[in-house]
Parts: C-alpha cells; structure tokens; sequence
C-alpha cells in the first residue's frame, strides 16, 4: 500500500529537468504487467477479427517522460502502431529518470527488461559500462538493414552517448541544452540587452534589473548548467581521460580556478541581490521566473514547449549561455542534456527487429519535427532541423531554434561530453556542496575540493565495480 | 498456567513453518545477501564484482556526509520521539479530565493517523511552499526568513515539525486509555496523601503509565528512524541537495538512486546492528524498571 502511496505522491510532485512539474494524470498504477496483459488481449482480439491473421511483434519501451512530454511520448508510439503492421509498441511511463534507470537495471537483472530503456545523461556511463546490456544502436540499425550514417545526426548530439571509439551506442531521442531565457519586458524597463558575458551580466545587466525592482538571475541545475556546461562552453576538460571516455581510471576536474573563479562570483551576486536560489529541486527555481520575480532564467532548451504553452504575464525570448570573457574570447558549443533510448539485449531477433524499425521511424524528419514542436528537445537530425526552417518554424518561435544553434557552435576538444560513472552521485556532491556554499557553510575553495575528493571516490569505486 | 497438548509432533511445526517461512524469505535472506554485498563492489547490471573487504564500511567512516546525516538522525529521533510524547501526554492528561465528547476527539485525532507519511510530507511541502505558503508566509511575517529545501534548519524544523504533527494522535491515544485504566481507587487515595495535582501526577499517574509509555518510546524512536521515510522524501523532492536527511533515506539515495549497492548494504548493515543494539539495551536495562500488572 505504501509503495502505491509513494508513487502516487512521486508522480505527483516531482519537477524535473527538461520539463515543467510532472502532473499525475491519470498513470496507470496497476503497472506494465497489466497493460502488457491488455496489450496481449487487444492483440488477440485484432488478431482473431483480422481475416489473415498476422502474428505482430511486441515490444516495451520503459521512459521517464511525465506530463505533457508523455502524452507526446505516446502520440508518437500511437503513430508508430498505425504507421504499420507488423510491429506493437507500447510505452510505459517509470518515473523520474533516475527511477527510470533503476527499474530498468532491476528489470535486466530479473530478465525482464524491456526492449528499450530511456537513460538520462547522468547514467551514461553507467549503462554503456555494462557491456552486454545493451545492443549498440549503429549495429542494432545496421543489422536490421537500416540507412546508419552517424553524420546524419547534428554535431552537437552526435557523441555523447557514443563509445570511445565514436559508435553511437545509444540513440539521443530527447537531447536539450541549457540555454537563457528572459523576461522581455524586464529587460526592456531595465534599459538592458540580454547580456553576452558575465562580466556584461555583473556590470550591466544585473545592476540594472535589480534597480528595475526585478532578481536578476537564477538557474535550475548547478551541475548541468554551471558546471558540466560551464566547461563546454569554455572548452575546459572536466576529467582525465578525454573527459573519461578513455577508461575508467578517471579523475574528476572540479577543482579548478576557472570553476571556482565563477562559482566566488556566483556567491557575490546572491549576496548582492543579483542572484536568487531556491534549492537543489528544478521547479522550485522555474516558478519565480514565471511568475515575473526572476528576469533572467537558466533552464533546458526542452523548457521552452512547456513555457510556451503557459499564459505567463510577460513576453519571453531566449539566447545562448553566457560565457566569462576572461576565460575564453572563442565560447564552444555545450553539452547535449536529456537522455538516449538504450534497445536492451538478451531479446528475440524478431523484437530487435521490431525496435531497429521503431528507432527509424522515430529518427525520420517527420517524427523529429513533431517532437521538437511540441517539447523544445532539439531535433536531433539535420533533416529534421532543415524541414523545421523549411516550415518557416523558427520565424514564428526563434526561442525554439536557440538549443540547437547553441549545440552547433564551434567545437573544442572538450565538448563531445563526459563519461563518469556512479556520475548520478557525483551530481548530488556537486548539489550537496553548492547549496552549502550558497549558505555560507562552507567556502568555495573547500566546496569544490570536497567535490574533487568525494567525485574521484565514487569514481574509484566505479572502476572497481567493472573490473570482473 | 493452562498447557496446549498435541496429539502428533508435526503439528506444531506444520503451523510454524509459514511463520517461519516468512521471516526466512522476508529478512533472513535479505538481510544474508546484504551483508555479503556490502564486502563487495558491484556493477549495477550485474556483470562484474570486485571484493573489498571492509572498504566499504570504511570510506562511511571517513565520509563527512555520512556523519552529518548520523548526527542528523540522532537529533532528529530524540527530538521527534520527545515532542511527540510529550505533546501527546499532556493532551492526554488534559483530555483525561474531560469525558463529555470524549469519544468525537478520539476518533477526529485518529484521523491524522491516518494519514501516510508522504501524503503528510506533501502537505508539508504544500504549506511550507516557498512562494506562498501559509506557514512560510507567517514564520515571514514573524521575520524569520524561512526557505524550505534551501535553509538546512529551515528544512530540518519543516521535516521535524510534520513528523511530530504525524505521530502526536497516536501516541495520545495510548495514553489516554492508558490513563482512563487507572483504578479510580489509587487516585482517590493518591488524592488523600498529595493535595498538589503535579505531584500526584509525577508520583503517582506517570509511573502507573509506564508501560504504555515503554512501549511507546520504542514504537517512536523506530518511528522517527524509519517511517519518516517518506515524509523526508516528499519533503527534499527527490533531490537530496544540502538537505537533511537520515540515515534510512541515505541507503536509499546512495543504493537505488545512485545504484552503488555496495556501499548501500554497507549502511543497511551499520543499521541492522544499531537496532539489535538498541533493542538488547532497550529490554535489558530500562524494562527492568519497569512493572506490569
């Protein structure tokens, strides 16, 4: 009964990244066993009325996309189910990313994973570490007679979810990238642009809102946007390695001066009234932005369908993420955020066959498009992105186009992304020592080496956990 | 002493074994398989692990985390475990005295015992909300500048207050029938020999309370250490950040959020053998003192 409650609330209250609150409407609570049964019955009973009795295929897709991102989720699956015959697919909602993982591995080790799992960016190494759980995307779409050609796919998403050797292992079906929104009206009755640079920001921008009676800036997610970003969009590495996509011997480059440099400014600012921050949670940082309190607000890129369809008092717009001047006059492109559609081995080759046509169908410029229009994900295909100029889109919304020009920006060394394992824990030293220093427990200095210690731990223990 | 007779030898056993099942399957083998996987390191898929030996239980040593939440759990269960007693008792006592309505009180305070932990958690956070909560919104006025989920013992008071909140109807149930099972004769007599109301109280009621109260103290304290699980949850929105939490809800950060399940059973077992402990001092030393009828 407890577990029942707890999901009820979960699935209630949790806000995310990459999306507004998740509003329980209406989740299936008996589980996927049941829906799996129903799904099982209908296709029975399609099967007994259909006068040449196909047998069709059935696979599960487990995601960890709530709300108004589900209901596209199960659009686009819907479509799939039409689009064709032979194929059944059917999604099953699982939580927040992070349960969406955990399901997923519980699953895998009962054998009872379904054919595609959803795994956020903090998970990578986790689930591309296991070798053997996963079929690579590139050989899963190659075996099964598909068009793979990773150059299809916009610079920017292309590697994150790929091996040291470049092959893309899983596909990044839902991929956003921080970016800054603000409130046009503030900037306009501050006098001010959007700025460019931080040192725009600290000299221009901030003093000015705050006189405009507005809080000049907050942001959602400290490690994603003001660190793992942070090193992208300066082309700094953020580990050994290559980023820890060379082995797991990794180590960590939290302890920076650049890093801490901006994080002693970051402080600055929230005691000067320049910068607000409500907590480690994402909606509780969103909220005063929409409701006009916040000017400047650093979220995803994949916030911008949910912001959109929001009545909010204000005109918004959004640009790309600020760089420090001082630390580089060349600013890169960011990492991709999100999560990747992992196909889960140890299932028929019928099936695989059935998530290698799914993974096409939803890779199509058709499907992409509709995606993107509806979330704010990028689309992750530059024939997707063509057809969405084609349409005129971005001329109706150029917000929308931010995320994915902000991805296409110049590349560095740095940028492909970061692979590091138990990173989910990593992510919560970061929070964990952010929020301390932002409360004034503990200096920047010993904050981010407490983050250096702790993160190349974990990171040791990993390594421990994959030598068999 | 009335003595059961059977008439075969496995009938006894025949009505042990699902009992017996249960507890093997439920906890034996858990709790066996969590003290082997917390010598090792594991990947989460299953495919590879490594044996550390105590490594585990050692980096919890030095870990300056896993303090903060140990001390944190202390303060935590004696804080709520003796508010919510204490709240309880002496509504217990003042209630006592009135009996007309008695009966709409208790069960209007059942109620709330009622409620789950995370809906109770939930509620929290609804009047705790940073914007416009109610109580956020009156602490304010008070000038306190209370920020739930940013200020640590802003948070702490929030997870503390709602768990009192929780446990107060239950507690004040049981003294309340513990109260009314006070032969009336002590208390006339009691009345006779100590004309002070707080002196019969504290020579007379409360230790005639005591085994009510025993039981309560332990039912609290395993309470505040585990079935606030789910108000903490509710309360830190799933992303832990620099808020309290305890001990119970670190296993499961660090095991199924952060899928170290290694140093996850490590925790489970530091709590297994903390509530052995605390059950053998709990029985041997302060059940002595105490004396049923």
């Amino acid at each position: 009964m407890r577990s029942i409650y707890i999901s009820i609330v979960r699935r209630f209250f949790r806000c995310r990244r990459n999306h507004f609150c998740v509003l329980f409407v209406g989740e299936d609570l008996t589980g996927e066993a049941s829906m799996k049964r129903l799904s099982i019955l209908s296709a029975a009973a399609i099967s007994l009325m259909a006068s040449s009795a196909t047998a069709q295929t059935e696979i599960t897709w487990w995601h960890a996309m709530g709300g108004a991102l589900g209901d596209t989720v199960n659009q686009i699956a819907t479509d799939f189910n039409a689009s064709q015959t032979e194929y059944q697919i059917t999604p099953v909602f699982k939580g927040t990313y992070e349960e969406a993982l955990t399901a997923g591995i519980a699953a895998f080790r009962a054998g009872e994973q379904p054919n595609i799992l959803q795994v956020f960016d903090a998970g990578a190494a986790t689930v591309i570490g296991a070798k053997g759980a996963t079929i690579p995307v590139q050989d899963l779409l190659t075996e099964n007679g598909a068009d793979f050609d990773i150059n299809d796919y916009i610079s920017g998403v292309r590697y994150f979810f790929a091996d040291s050797d470049e092959k893309m292992i899983g596909m990044p079906f839902n991929s956003s990238s921080p970016i800054m929104y603000y409130n046009v009206n503030a900037m306009e009755a501050a006098g001010v642009e959007a700025p460019k640079t931080w040192e725009e920001f600290e000299t221009v921008t901030a003093p000015a809102l705050a006189e405009a009676g507005y809080i000049p800036l907050a942001q959602s997610h400290s490690p994603w946007i003001f660190v793992e970003n942070f090193m992208s969009r300066h082309n700094l590495p953020f580990a050994t390695n290559d980023n820890g996509y060379k082995g797991t011997d990794t180590k960590i480059l939290a302890n920076t001066p650049e890093l801490k440099m901006h994080w002693s400014h970051v402080k600055d600012w929230l005691d000067a009234g320049y910068y607000a921050y409500y907590g480690a949670a994402w909606g509780d940082n969103q909220t005063p932005f929409e409701e006009g309190k916040v000017a400047i607000w650093l979220g995803s890129s994949g916030s911008f369908g949910g912001l959109a369809q929001m009545d909010l008092p204000f005109e918004f717009s959004a640009t790309y993420l600020p760089y420090w001047e001082a630390v580089t006059t060349e600013p890169t492109q960011t990492f991709i955020g999100g999560a990747a559609l992992f196909a889960m081995s140890g299932k028929s080759a019928e099936e695989n066959k059935a998530t290698a046509a799914f993974f096409e169908f939803l890779t199509s410029p058709e499907v992409q498009y509709m995606w993107h229009k509806e979330t704010g994900y990028v689309p992750i295909t530059t024939a997707a992105y063509e057809m969405a100029k084609a349409d005129g889109y971005y001329d109706r919304a150029p917000a929308a186009e931010v995320g994915i020009q902000q991805l296409s920006l110049p590349a560095g060394e740095n940028t492909k992304g970061y692979r590091m394992g138990f990173y989910v824990q990593i992510r919560d030293v970061m929070n964990r020592e952010i929020g301390r220093i932002l409360g004034g427990e503990t200096s920047v200095d010993d904050g981010f080496a407490a983050i250096e210690t702790e993160g190349n731990d974990l990171l040791a223990k990993f390594a421990q956990t994959q030598s068999q | 002493m009335k003595r059961a007779a059977f008439t075969h030898r496995w009938i006894p056993i025949l009505l042990l074994v699902p009992q017996i099942a249960i507890i093997g399957i439920f906890f034996y083998w858990p709790a066996i398989h969590a003290l082997r996987s917390s010598f090792y390191l594991q990947d989460p898929f299953g495919f590879g692990e490594t044996f550390v030996g105590m490594s585990n239980y050692l980096s919890l040593f030095k870990s300056a985390a896993y303090g903060r939440a140990a001390i944190f759990t202390v303060g935590f269960t004696l804080i709520v475990t003796f508010l919510s007693l204490g709240i309880a008792l002496l509504l217990a006592v003042k209630a006592d005295k009135v009996l007309r309505g008695a009966k709409t009180y208790r069960t209007l305070l059942m109620w709330v015992y009622a409620v789950a932990p995370p809906v109770a958690g939930v509620m929290g956070v609804i009047m705790f909300n940073q914007s416009w909560g109610p109580l956020s919104d009156f602490f304010k006025s008070l000038g306190w500048d209370f920020v739930l989920g940013v200020h640590y013992y802003d948070t702490a008071f929030a997870m503390v207050l709602i768990a009192v909140w929780k446990q107060i109807p239950v507690n004040f149930i049981f003294f309340l029938s513990g109260l009314q099972s006070i032969p009336k004769s002590v208390r006339e007599a009691a009345m006779i020999d100590n004309p002070s109301a707080a002196g019969r109280f504290w020579d007379v009621t409360f230790p005639l309370l005591a085994p009510t109260g025993f039981f309560l103290l332990i039912t609290n304290i395993t309470y505040s250490l585990f079935d606030t699980f789910g108000i903490i949850d509710t309360v830190v929105k799933g992303e832990p950040g620099n808020n309290p939490m305890t001990l119970v809800y670190k296993v499961y950060v660090d095991g199924f959020r952060g899928n170290d399940l290694g140093g996850s059973s490590a925790q489970s077992v530091i709590l297994m053998v903390l509530v052995l402990a605390m059950t053998v001092v709990q029985f041997r030393l302060v059940e002595r003192r105490i004396h049923y009828t």
